[in-house]
């Protein structure tokens, strides 16, 4: 009961305080919408590609700048101005603080994902989709992207910095994962990062769930996404414990 | 064994060593002040007691458990009340009263009664539904207090309560202080504010650099100062002139000059005031005023660490920084 108690109440101040935060709403809303727009736009002019092969691209990096972002607003603010502090002294488990801080990143991000969805809707044909799988692997990247901002966000001080440093692991994942470029076209000597990468298995399981062009089997991407969540969500509890309780 | 217990309780950064084997009781329900400068080792203390620093070595026990190994369940019975007001700048007083309870475990109801009868109680009531960012510091003080007793806790640890806040505020956090004492809380309290300290606290520690050096109650450590007896006269003329003479006269008193026309007179033994006076006015200087002085905590303070009375005043004026 307890643990229901403060895990909902967290989310809820989260969700309450740092969902229209301006450093959340340019890098988690406004770059992600803006990105869904201007590749539709063109697409009808580029003829190569269609708009339905562009959503589990779009969708991807939707949740990646959604999640990170919002996760970097959240931790940092709260840093700042040491209302964390509060959460690290209160009796619950490091692991219910890390579950409820990362769940209003989780359910952004996947809301933000389904943007793109929503602006294909006005312009194609959506039949055909496997939605069940769509909702586990948005969730799954939501997840693990979540993570990662989690595990960069401890490191930072300021929000700017935060944002800044995802930056540096945002945009390379964006061509290494799959989003936009097919891995099978990336340079040799890259292809081995993309495999280490959460979001490539969920771009994959989003190509299989869409355009049914998946490389690997649903099953393998969804343990892999499972095996990645539980690794980062234990190093993050280390990394909380490690930095913020010296 | 006290309700806290602190044995050889170290903390070191590399090769600085903020804590330095400290070991002391607190009794349940005495208020136990923790006194030194800034960097003496105040916070870090509180810091390890509270569960947001490891310690390097030692031992703590809080109402009988480790709070080493089991700081969740020390959690569970403690208050604190840091030393910078950290609530939530865009939730209102009463949404953050709220909040701080949910992470104990209260339901709404029992948490919302508790935060309208601690707003109540803290004078706070019509401003409640203010977000935080618009409080006052003395009314972000008063809040962050009541955050930190909104579980009713039988420990509170309060850092710095009165820094940087106003006169009026800071007499009505001490009363608060005094309050929560009679309902049985125990109070482990840090200061660099010694009459603060002397007026609220059954007994004080001094902190110099993470040291105790001197522990006790206040009487206990005024017992030593009490020794010295101290006049302060207020001379018609300059004092400067008659000192050498004075001294002269009565070599078994220590004679000081302060602010031109103070005399100060000092003896370990009781000081016979009439032969002064009629040797002043012998001279033809008059007395206008002559009075006892009795030492305060600041003196057997600034006597034991060595830390001069200037350094304290500086830090009280700008506050914790």
């Amino acid at each position: 009961m307890n643990f229901w108690i403060a895990f909902w109440n967290i989310l809820k101040k989260d969700i309450k305080n740092y969902y229209l935060k301006p450093p959340n709403i340019s890098w988690g809303i406004i770059f992600p919408l803006s990105w869904t727009l201007m590749q539709f736009i063109r697409t009808p002019q580029a003829q190569s590609i269609s708009i339905r092969e562009l959503l589990p691209g779009l969708m991807g990096m939707s949740i990646l700048f959604g999640t990170t972002s919002m996760l970097a607003v959240t931790i940092t603010f709260e840093r700042r101005g040491r209302s964390f502090d509060r959460l690290l002294l209160a009796p619950i488990s490091m692991a219910t603080m890390v579950l409820a801080k990362i769940s209003g990143a989780i359910l952004f991000g996947a809301v933000i994902a389904f943007s793109p969805v929503f602006f294909a809707a006005f312009l194609i044909d959506l039949s055909g989709i496997n939605w069940g799988i769509v909702i586990i692997s948005i969730l799954l990247m939501a997840v693990t992207s979540t993570l990662l901002g989690l595990a960069i966000a401890v490191s930072s001080k300021e929000v700017f910095e935060a944002q800044t440093y995802s930056n540096f692991f945002r945009f390379p994942m964006l061509f290494l994962s799959g989003l936009f470029l097919p891995i099978e076209k990336l340079p040799v000597f890259l292809q081995p990062i993309s495999y280490c990468l959460p979001l490539t298995y969920g771009t994959d399981m989003l190509n299989a769930a869409i355009t049914h062009t998946g490389h690997m089997s649903v099953c393998f991407d969804f343990t892999v996404l499972i095996g990645f969540g539980v690794l980062l969500f234990y190093y993050c509890q280390l990394n909380i414990k490690r930095k913020w309780i010296l | 064994m006290g309700i806290v217990s602190v044995t050889n309780l170290k903390k070191a950064y590399g090769d600085f060593t903020a804590v330095d084997g400290i070991s002391f009781d607190i009794e349940q329900g005495e208020i136990f002040g923790f006194l030194g400068p800034n960097g003496a080792g105040k916070t870090t203390t509180i810091n390890m007691l509270i569960g947001l620093c490891r310690p390097t070595s030692g031992t703590i026990f809080i109402d009988g458990i480790d709070g080493i190994k089991d700081i969740k369940k020390v959690q569970s019975i403690i208050g604190v009340v840091p030393d910078e007001s950290n609530l939530y700048d865009e939730m209102d007083g009463f949404d953050n009263l709220c909040f701080c309870a949910s992470l104990y475990g209260m339901r709404k109801e029992t948490r919302e009664k508790r935060a309208n009868e601690l707003l109540e109680w803290f004078g706070l009531k019509n401003a409640g539904k203010r977000p935080f960012r618009a409080y006052s510091k003395g009314m972000r003080r008063k809040l962050t207090i009541a955050a930190g007793i909104i579980h009713y806790p039988k420990i509170l640890f309060l850092d710095e309560p009165t820094t940087g806040i106003d006169v009026e505020s800071a007499r009505q956090i001490r009363s608060l202080i005094m309050d929560l004492k009679r309902q049985g809380t125990t109070v482990f309290l840090t200061t660099h504010y010694i009459e603060d300290a002397q007026r609220i606290c059954d007994r004080i520690a001094f902190i110099v650099n993470g040291k105790i050096v001197k522990s006790g109650t206040v009487e206990e450590l005024m017992e030593n100062a009490d020794h010295e007896h101290i006049i302060k006269l207020t001379l018609n003329d300059n004092a400067n002139g008659i000192k050498t003479e004075l001294q002269h006269h009565f070599p078994a008193l220590r004679i000081e000059v302060r602010e031109g026309n103070a005399c100060i007179i000092s003896s370990p033994e009781r000081i016979a005031l009439s032969p002064i006076l009629q040797y002043l006015d012998s001279k033809g200087i008059s007395v206008f005023e002559a009075r006892e002085i009795r030492p305060t905590l600041e003196d057997v303070f600034v006597k034991v660490t060595g830390i001069g009375a200037g350094t304290l005043h500086k830090e009280k004026e700008g506050g914790k920084k």
